[in-house]
């Protein structure tokens, strides 16, 4: 029962890791329907351009924000001069662009900042909670963080004005510009609101996996597995998944024999198919009623 | 006389490259009510779609005195036109007074935005009753409510209405159309309204242009055109 308890918790921990990357996701899916391929990348480039800022100097926090600020601008800028001239482009050609992000902030991070693996400090403190080993004080706030996140997700789409024309231009486009709604600055601002989301998550996760180029490739596996459990249309949801993806890799990890470390990724794909199959929308994912 | 509120001159439209309106000619007079008839792809929702910016124009649209011709959609908006599209446009995740807030996206006295709620709650009971429910369970006829009361919300010099009694009961489009005589007597509201429904829509209108294939091909004043019986015979179908 112990066992199982720790397991438990240390799943909480990555899976508030995997929660992080998975609102993410799911603000960029709002804003544009599809799946952002670079958007581990562009968290990872955004976690050195912190990286950067506390080697100069610049107290954590401070360049905490200012990291926020940067990814938010830097998402704005990208949809505007990739991703609007793209905007009736076939599906294929924003995939293409995407693999192009992805390649892109890659390898230039690496040509920057090269890929030696860097250390990258925790507002939190290194020494575990309760003292029992069970959950370090990291995790806890890196928990904290992503919770502290959804709330104002939440509030922000529920009862602002920009809030509510983003859920407008996301579901109905047409129906949002006879409103008065511009819709190209609401997808603008989402790919704003994806870049900054990102970058905390970047921020949380460098102290956990280390802070090198390729530190998030199998986080976002794990982050859309979480996404598309939770539901897609859903940020409480893929906190969620994010969550349960973290336990239930743990608990398989530990609980069955087999599986041990080197098929947990495979046990998140396994489950992604395996929602889908009976939940096409996603656990939490909203099913849209119609009556005509 | 006074100057049009609406003043469309030689409008042309297209749909990628396919054409579908020829050179319009017509105008909507302030507080005005201006039906457009024919048959299902003479080019009625396109002319509407046309004076919203949602389609690629040619040809001069003057509003209110001011040429709104090639400006995009959001910015028509803003200058007071409220269209009620094809379809009604309903956001059907959001709540009934969700929709109704987008509706007044583009203002921001407060007050006079929740006054306009309850407003509309008093012209439509039936979506007070619905206040917190998702849109998209509503009725037909309820949406119908929502996609005008929405409009309304704008506070519009002019509504473009596309169809508001396509697929609804009769009783409910004798309600709707009740309202919306309400709203040009009281209100002295302008309306564009695109019907099929000719012998309702000639009933509220003043005036009345006939279109074909994407050109103008008779207009007048609505009573004339209602009881002139060739063109009943011919265009209106009963």
């Amino acid at each position: 029962m112990d066992l199982f308890i720790h397991q438990v918790l240390a799943g909480l921990a990555t899976g508030g890791i995997y929660a992080c990357m998975a609102l993410a996701i799911v603000m960029i899916y709002q804003a544009i329907h599809h799946l952002n391929f670079a958007q581990g990348e562009m968290a990872m480039f955004s976690t050195f351009i912190a990286w950067q800022l506390i080697e100069w100097g610049v107290p954590y926090w401070g360049a905490f924000f200012l990291t926020i600020v940067v990814s938010f601008i830097g998402g704005v800028v990208i949809e505007r001069t990739v991703f609007k001239p793209l905007h009736n482009a076939p599906i294929l050609a924003h995939i293409v662009a995407f693999i192009a992000l992805f390649a892109i902030f890659n390898s230039v991070a690496g040509f920057i900042w090269d890929f030696t693996i860097k250390s990258f400090p925790t507002p939190f403190g290194q020494e575990s909670l309760f003292g029992s080993g069970l959950m370090g004080a990291h995790d806890a706030g890196m928990i904290g963080v992503t919770l502290v996140l959804l709330v104002l997700l939440f509030l922000f789409f529920r009862n602002t004005r920009v809030g509510l024309s983003m859920r407008a231009a996301a579901s109905n486009p047409d129906s949002a510009r006879l409103v008065g709604v511009r819709v190209g600055w609401m997808i603008a601002l989402g790919w704003g609101m994806a870049a900054a989301i990102g970058a905390v998550a970047g921020m949380m996760i460098a102290p956990v996996v280390f802070l090198e180029p390729n530190m998030m490739l199998a986080i976002l596996i794990y982050g859309f597995a979480g996404a598309v459990v939770g539901g897609l249309t859903s940020p409480g949801g893929a906190v969620i998944g994010g969550f349960a993806v973290g336990i239930i890799e743990n608990l398989a990890g530990t609980f069955i024999p087999v599986v041990g470390s080197e098929l947990k990724l495979a046990i998140a794909l396994a489950l992604i198919v395996t929602v889908l199959m009976f939940k096409p929308t996603g656990l939490f994912g909203a099913r849209i009623v119609t009556r005509v | 006389m006074s100057d049009p509120l609406l003043k469309v001159t030689g409008l042309q439209g297209w749909y990628g490259r396919i054409q579908a309106l020829y050179g319009l000619d017509f105008e909507v007079p302030d507080k005005g009510v201006v039906t457009l008839l024919g048959a299902n792809g003479a080019g009625k929702t396109t002319t509407l779609r046309a004076l919203s910016g949602m389609i690629q124009t040619a040809g001069e649209i003057s509003f209110a005195g001011q040429s709104i011709a090639g400006k995009v959609t959001e910015d028509i908006v803003r200058l007071g036109i409220a269209h009620v599209p094809e379809g009604r446009g309903t956001f059907t995740a959001m709540t009934v007074e969700e929709n109704l807030q987008l509706g007044a996206m583009t203002r921001s006295d407060t007050r006079a935005i929740a006054e306009d709620i309850e407003r509309a709650y008093a012209y439509f009971p039936r979506l007070a009753e619905r206040r917190g429910q998702q849109a998209g369970t509503l009725s037909g006829g309820e949406q119908q409510m929502l996609a005008i009361s929405r409009a309304l919300m704008l506070r519009p010099r002019l509504m473009l209405l596309d169809e508001p009694s396509f697929g609804l009961a009769p009783l409910i489009v004798e309600e709707l159309f009740a309202i919306l005589v309400d709203l040009k007597e009281k209100e002295g509201l302008s309306m564009l309204v695109v019907e099929q429904n000719a012998a309702l829509a000639l009933e509220i209108a003043d005036e009345a242009y006939l279109i074909e294939t994407g050109r103008l091909v008779m207009s007048g004043p609505a009573q004339q055109i209602g009881s002139d019986e060739n063109v009943r015979r011919a265009y209106l179908g009963y």
